[in-house]
């Protein structure tokens, strides 16, 4: 299989880009890939902190693009899971210290040696955006059931267009399912259908994520929560299976695979 | 509530009536949600909202007396498209002129 890379953005800040980034380059590394995570958040970095890899920073991507080192030594090794790399990014520079022709370079390096290569974008959709996607051939657009964060992820799909990234696909996260049903949040389907993309993954606002948060465990090392197992799944359908979607309405524990809801979305 | 209406309230589907009210907050939103994005997409500025109304305006008035401050022209949704919607108020129908008189 030849190395994808993908970014993971959304326009919107907040929406969960870092714990998505975080989460299911986790699963894919678990499923027996080699997967490097890199922080494209300069001057705002957090995928460290999420993956619990901050104590261990010694070199930073921008010490490999400034020459300082080489690109190998930015490489942290997550113990945790076989075959799990991260690479931060520095804090104390801007998001100008990086051209797209540097993350291009990045990414073409790292493919002789990773099967998956996950980049956490900025918000936004200006420069850091542009080199977060540079070196990116495909994408994973983030997005909450709201208004704000839905129309500010048409924008970037637009744009992901316009930059031929293929194939773009959808993760809604912060489904808040009781809401949905009773008509006060928006639907996953009408979200697909205002933005005609294909969905990859559903996954519900869940307490689990704040406290792998504060402890740096991402939820797909071992957790069991109905957030972790929605990360599990978009990794696994990112390595192509075809994993039916967890009806979000079902009691915790009980029945977790009781309803499902066969490839919803798939044959867009 | 069966497993299907339950499953099609999930992913938010239109298909059944009882489980979406027009007014809910989340029908609402995916209203409004459907007016922004054709701002958004079309690339349709205030401005030339603007323009385009003082043209119609340009294009009316040689046909009809109209209030020309009370002219309201907006995108908004009808049923489950979007439309432009122009509201403009009549003061009078101007008298035709018989051929004959030229």
């Amino acid at each position: 299989m030849a190395p994808r890379v993908i970014v993971v953005t959304s326009g919107k800040g907040g929406v969960g880009k870092t714990t998505a980034t975080a989460n299911i380059a986790t699963a894919l590394a678990a499923l027996g890939n080699k997967v490097v995570a890199i922080d494209g958040d300069t001057g705002l970095r957090n995928l460290d902190v999420v993956m619990g890899l901050e104590n261990r920073i010694v070199y930073t991507l921008l010490d490999a693009l400034d020459g300082t080192c080489t690109l190998s030594k930015t490489l942290i090794r997550d113990k945790r899971v076989e075959g799990l790399c991260m690479i931060p990014t520095a804090q104390s520079r801007t998001k100008d210290a990086v051209a797209p022709e540097q993350m291009e370079h990045v990414c073409d390096e790292l493919k002789k040696d990773f099967d998956y290569i996950l980049i956490d974008s900025p918000a936004g959709i200006e420069a850091g955006f542009r080199n977060a996607a540079a070196g990116a051939g495909e994408a994973l657009v983030v997005t909450t059931p709201d208004v704000t964060a839905v129309r500010d992820a048409d924008r970037i799909i637009g744009l992901l267009e316009s930059m031929e990234k293929s194939p773009i696909r959808l993760i809604v996260n912060r489904i808040r399912p009781h809401m949905v049903m009773k008509g006060d949040m928006l639907g996953v389907k009408d979200i697909l259908d205002v933005l005609a993309i294909d969905l990859i993954g559903m996954v519900p606002d869940d307490e689990s994520v704040f406290t792998s948060t504060s402890r740096g465990d991402p939820l797909t090392i071992s957790s069991t929560s109905r957030a972790a197992l929605a990360f599990r799944n978009i990794a696994s359908r990112i390595a192509g299976n075809d994993v039916p979607y967890i009806d979000l309405e079902a009691p915790q524990g009980a029945g977790l695979f009781g309803f499902l809801k066969k490839a919803f979305g798939q044959g867009r | 509530m069966s497993i299907r209406s339950l499953l099609s309230s999930i992913f938010g589907s239109r298909s059944d009536p009882r489980d979406r009210y027009d007014d809910s907050p989340g029908q609402v939103g995916m209203d409004r949600l459907a007016v922004l994005l054709v701002h958004d997409r079309a690339d349709i500025s205030p401005g030339m909202m603007e323009n385009m109304k003082l043209d119609i305006i340009e294009v009316i008035k040689k046909y009809i007396d109209i209030d020309e401050n009370q002219i309201d022209l907006a995108l908004e949704n009808e049923d489950e498209s979007v439309a432009l919607l122009a509201t403009i108020p009549i003061k009078n129908v101007l008298r035709r002129r018989g051929r004959a008189a030229k």
